[in-house]
């Protein structure tokens, strides 16, 4: 359990969320502090990719605010770029860039968005790739991995930028149950090494294992906000309570 | 019969002159190439655009130039210019003029095309490891764009050479008419000239196309790796 006076590096306050008439983010309100790991939750369509899609500017909110160390990230028009390199997003669909080898996909954000030196960044890629085991891939192509090693590929790309907040949305969601486990198990030894993270993801044994934080989200709103071991045992409320069940089988 | 004619190739200047009407062609299909790539570009990048008015105003000037044959475009332009504005254009300026119009449509397609066809995540993926939208279109999205298009736009630059074949009916002496002339001079001495020199004139095209046609594959076979 982490205690609430580390730092907080993110902070979301009444964020709303709309397309058009449809309001898919109300009043959405967490913080998340250093070394924490959040994981959301919820049905399909509740709003959990929007909402770390917001996060990273990449879809516009219609109120509220969004705080990145206390700097007010939302509603930006210049920069946001420099915003973006400091929070690190893995996608569902990897998109590694295919016509760039593995090692040039994750030197790319260091060396010409953060012009650091070429020598350094590519050290520090090999760790990187070596620690996920997949050095020996740096000079192949994205189309020559497996999902997992895709995935894996994708994370090490974000992690390459020093971020100090790592989001992943659903990034299991696409892949064969066996590439699942290599990815899950790369996210939880970042957990396990203080990296801030914030994880939406139907994997809920997985959830239950990594997260220090269970948010619930229903219908756009936060429904539920647990530790992980009571949301899983003994749900506060009903909607999620329904929502669990729906991971439970019957063997009649 | 089979030697005279052959000999046709060796006279004088005539084989000569098939180089420089080789070159007016080779010429003329440089500039309209070149100034169709970089149009093309520009303008199949505007049209990714969604406005309603450039939509409109660009599919009609597609659909204008893809419909209307080359050669009507040729007169049109060469001989329907002067008589409306009263400007004398020459020959090689016309046929530039139209063909890079006929040019830069087709690219600009293929440009939209391409762009078009790349996913928005990858986008999303560039944008967040914090490049800006130019180091976007720079390192992610126009290299793969490039390698989308090449096939066709090296099918386009050969059809575009081969099209500049026209340009005889606007009174440019190119390789073809250098021909004809050589193969009208030399009618009574050597009557089947015309095979060597079509064959010659052939051979020529193929000199300029397939060296293309190669480096188009060498490029694919790069950036495939």
């Amino acid at each position: 359990m982490k205690e609430k006076q580390k730092e907080v590096v993110l902070q979301i306050k009444n964020l709303k969320k709309s397309y058009g008439d449809l309001r898919v983010l109300n009043n959405i309100s967490l913080d998340v502090h250093k070394g924490e790991v959040v994981v959301i939750v919820g049905p399909s369509g509740c709003g959990k990719s929007t909402l770390l899609r917001c996060i990273n500017g990449l879809e516009d909110i219609q109120g509220g605010t969004i705080l990145l160390k206390d700097e007010i990230i939302s509603g930006r028009d210049k920069n946001m770029h420099l915003i973006r390199q400091r929070i690190g997003m893995v996608f569902q669909s990897y998109d590694l860039f295919p016509h760039m080898t593995i090692l040039d996909n994750v030197i790319l954000g260091p060396i010409k968005a953060q012009r650091r030196e070429k020598k350094e960044v590519i050290k520090e890629a090999e760790r990187l790739l070596e620690r996920v085991g997949l050095l020996d891939k740096r000079d192949s192509y994205p189309r020559q991995l497996s999902g997992g090693q895709k995935q894996r590929v994708a994370i090490v790309r974000a992690l390459c930028m020093h971020p100090e907040i790592m989001l992943f949305d659903e990034v299991t969601a696409a892949l064969d149950p066996e590439m699942v486990r290599e990815v899950l198990d790369v996210m939880l030894k970042l957990a396990r090494e203080d990296t801030t993270m914030v994880i939406v993801t139907h994997e809920m044994q997985f959830a239950r294992a990594v997260a220090d934080r269970i948010i619930f989200i229903d219908k756009g709103e936060i429904a539920e906000e647990n530790t992980p071991d009571e949301f899983f045992i003994n749900p506060k409320t009903d909607r999620a309570r329904q929502f669990l069940n729906l991971f439970e089988f019957d063997t009649e | 019969m089979r030697d005279l004619g052959i000999k046709v190739l060796f006279q004088g200047i005539n084989f000569f002159r098939l180089l420089e009407g080789l070159w007016v062609t080779v010429k003329i299909s440089l500039i309209s190439v070149v100034l169709s790539a970089l149009l093309g570009i520009v303008l199949g990048m505007i049209m990714t655009i969604q406005n309603p008015v450039i939509k409109a105003v660009t599919k009609i000037y597609l659909e204008f130039i893809r419909i209307m044959p080359q050669l009507v475009l040729l007169f049109l332009v060469y001989f329907g210019i002067t008589k409306a504005f009263g400007i004398h254009l020459s020959g090689e300026l016309s046929a530039v003029i139209v063909f890079t119009l006929w040019g830069t449509a087709e690219m600009a397609d293929l440009v939209r095309g391409a762009l078009t066809s790349i996913a928005k995540s990858q986008y999303e993926a560039a944008l967040s490891i914090g490049l800006t939208m130019k180091q976007t279109y720079f390192y992610i999205i126009i290299p793969q764009a490039m390698r989308r298009l090449l096939p066709q736009a090296i099918n386009l630059v050969t059809r575009m050479i081969k099209t500049t074949s026209l340009i005889v009916l606007i009174g440019v002496v190119e390789v073809v008419k250098v021909g004809q002339q050589i193969i009208d001079a030399n009618r009574l001495t050597a009557p089947s000239a015309a095979l060597w020199i079509y064959g010659l004139i052939f051979f020529m095209y193929f000199i300029v196309c397939y060296p293309i046609s190669i480096l188009s594959r060498k490029l694919e076979k790069l950036w495939s790796s």
